[in-house]
């Protein structure tokens, strides 16, 4: 049965998933105020399963946003940086709601479902944040907000045989559906959402599903995989995949201080857009101005581990700080992401992390560190 | 049920008494709560640890876990094997995975540990 806690604010949201996660051996942690699996064999034992074979993801904490309605396009053009109008039916992209003063409050991506219906998915931290923004930012416009955050699963399978296990699940065409691409229809006979997104680098598909059918799904996809290696995986490893794809993890890049432009991804932003938008004037003048920091990637050369908070050093200077560190399993080195000055970002440039009494080599790289063949 | 020749701490190091030397590691149960373990930093041979005190650290993927010295005493070694094979540390936590060889500054301290049945009690608790 799906016991989500609603009872009182300092209740831990569980998902439908929680006793497959416990009978599969995983270490549970609070995440964002939900029992979330952690690791079931191991980080990096899972991490090579999702880049060699296929993983199988609990996302079921993550927020669904539906707007519909004849201005939904206009109004969520209004609330984010985007313009999902330039969406066609079965499309998505990468977006971001922000501050008047420029600042990221979450990193989402829309979807659009129909002429007049779309999708946004929002991290579980933020979830009722964005929920409140866009229904605040929509009055006036003829669209509506339906919060199905709570009654809505989503279980990703992601990694290169992915396309290989869900194909015979589903009458989708899988193969024809494009990267960011979305199509309804059915998976193991459960009516679904299937997108052909993901946070780690790999091929794969997102699954969205009423939460009462999630455990009919997670164990067909898990069946379904077993001859291929498909191995659950839980959010230390999407962390260290996320982390070698180059892509940002609201609350370490990404948080309410720090604008699109200094996250590099000032494409995101769509200042061309007609209509004005929360956060334009703020980030029209970071456009024009450039931004005070940049975000790079960084290859420890020395011995140690660069880890989100630790100081940056060029020469005896202080140029910034890590935001997301961990030895790369793929690569082999410990890896890094950190905000530095625009003149200590170019690629090839020697830098020094400190970490605890000491100042370890670092050298700033192009991102993303790991990106997958063909 | 732990080795039953060790002394325990409630940070879970370990503690093997042989003469006046003392070798140190960190438990088994330390090694599944941090998972799979892909540095360790210990401190040179001749430093003085103090009981209590952080004399190094381990790390899983994802944290940094400090180590605290069981006793006092003088680094005599360390083991190498650990930089480059820092997952031996999972593979043989009271064996290969040991970290340091200390000289027992002060005998009364091991009495201070946990003795297997009680730290076999306190990892029971979670």
């Amino acid at each position: 049965m799906p016991e989500v806690g609603v009872a009182g604010d300092d209740a831990v949201r569980t998902t439908p998933l929680l006793e497959r996660h416990r009978a599969l051996g995983a270490r549970l942690i609070d995440f964002a105020g939900w029992l979330m699996p952690v690791q079931y064999a191991g980080i990096l034992e899972e991490h090579r399963a999702v880049r060699e074979a296929a993983g199988l993801f609990d996302l079921s904490h993550m927020g669904e946003l539906f707007v519909e309605g004849p201005e939904a396009g206009t109004a969520l053009a209004f609330a984010l940086v985007t313009d999902p109008r330039t969406l066609a039916v079965g499309r998505a992209h990468y977006s971001m709601i922000c501050a008047p003063d420029g600042g990221i409050l979450d990193d989402l991506i829309v979807y659009r479902l129909a002429d007049d219906r779309y999708l946004v998915v929002a991290n579980a931290a933020n979830a009722q944040v964005v929920s409140d923004l866009l229904v605040e930012r929509m009055a006036g416009f003829r669209a509506i907000v339906d919060d199905r955050s709570l009654a809505t699963a989503l279980v990703a399978i992601q990694g290169p045989r992915s396309l290989e296990i869900a194909t015979p699940q589903t009458g989708i065409d899988l193969s024809a559906l494009r990267y960011y691409g979305i199509a309804e229809g059915q998976v193991a006979g459960i009516d679904a959402l299937v997108a052909r997104t993901g946070y780690t680098g790999e091929d794969g598909f997102e699954v969205f599903v009423d939460m009462e059918r999630a455990v009919e799904l997670w164990d067909a996809l898990m069946t379904a995989g077993e001859a291929l290696r498909l191995a659950p995986i839980g959010l230390g490893a999407r962390d260290t995949l996320r982390l070698e794809a180059g892509m940002p993890l609201y609350g370490n890049e990404l948080d309410a201080a720090t604008t699109p432009y200094e996250a590099g991804l000032g494409r995101v932003v769509k200042l061309a857009k007609p209509g004005d938008f929360v956060g334009r004037a703020a980030l029209e003048r970071v456009e024009a101005n450039g931004p005070t920091r940049r975000l790079v990637g960084l290859v420890v050369r020395g011995r140690g581990i660069a880890r989100h908070g630790y100081p940056v050093f060029a020469d005896e200077r202080q140029t910034g700080v890590v935001t997301s560190g961990a030895p790369s399993p793929t690569l082999g080195v410990p890896i890094a992401m950190a905000y530095v000055a625009p003149a200590d970002a170019e690629p090839g440039t020697m830098l020094a992390v400190g970490i605890r009494d000491a100042r370890v080599a670092a050298e700033v790289v192009p991102l993303p560190f790991y990106r997958r063949a063909g | 049920m732990v080795p039953t020749d060790l002394r325990y701490t409630k940070d879970h190091e370990w503690v093997r008494v042989d003469g006046d030397q003392a070798t140190i590691g960190i438990t088994e149960y330390a090694t599944t709560q941090l998972g799979d373990i892909v540095f360790v930093e210990l401190p040179d041979t001749g430093r003085a640890l103090s009981q209590s005190a952080v004399f190094g650290v381990v790390e899983s993927v994802k944290a940094v876990s400090d180590l605290f010295a069981p006793i006092s005493g003088a680094v005599t070694e360390a083991n190498g094997a650990l930089a480059g094979e820092p997952e031996l540390v999972n593979a043989e936590p009271y064996g290969a995975g040991w970290m340091l060889r200390v000289t027992v500054a002060d005998a009364a301290e091991l009495d201070e540990l946990l003795d297997p049945a009680a730290y076999d009690a306190l990892i029971a608790e979670g």
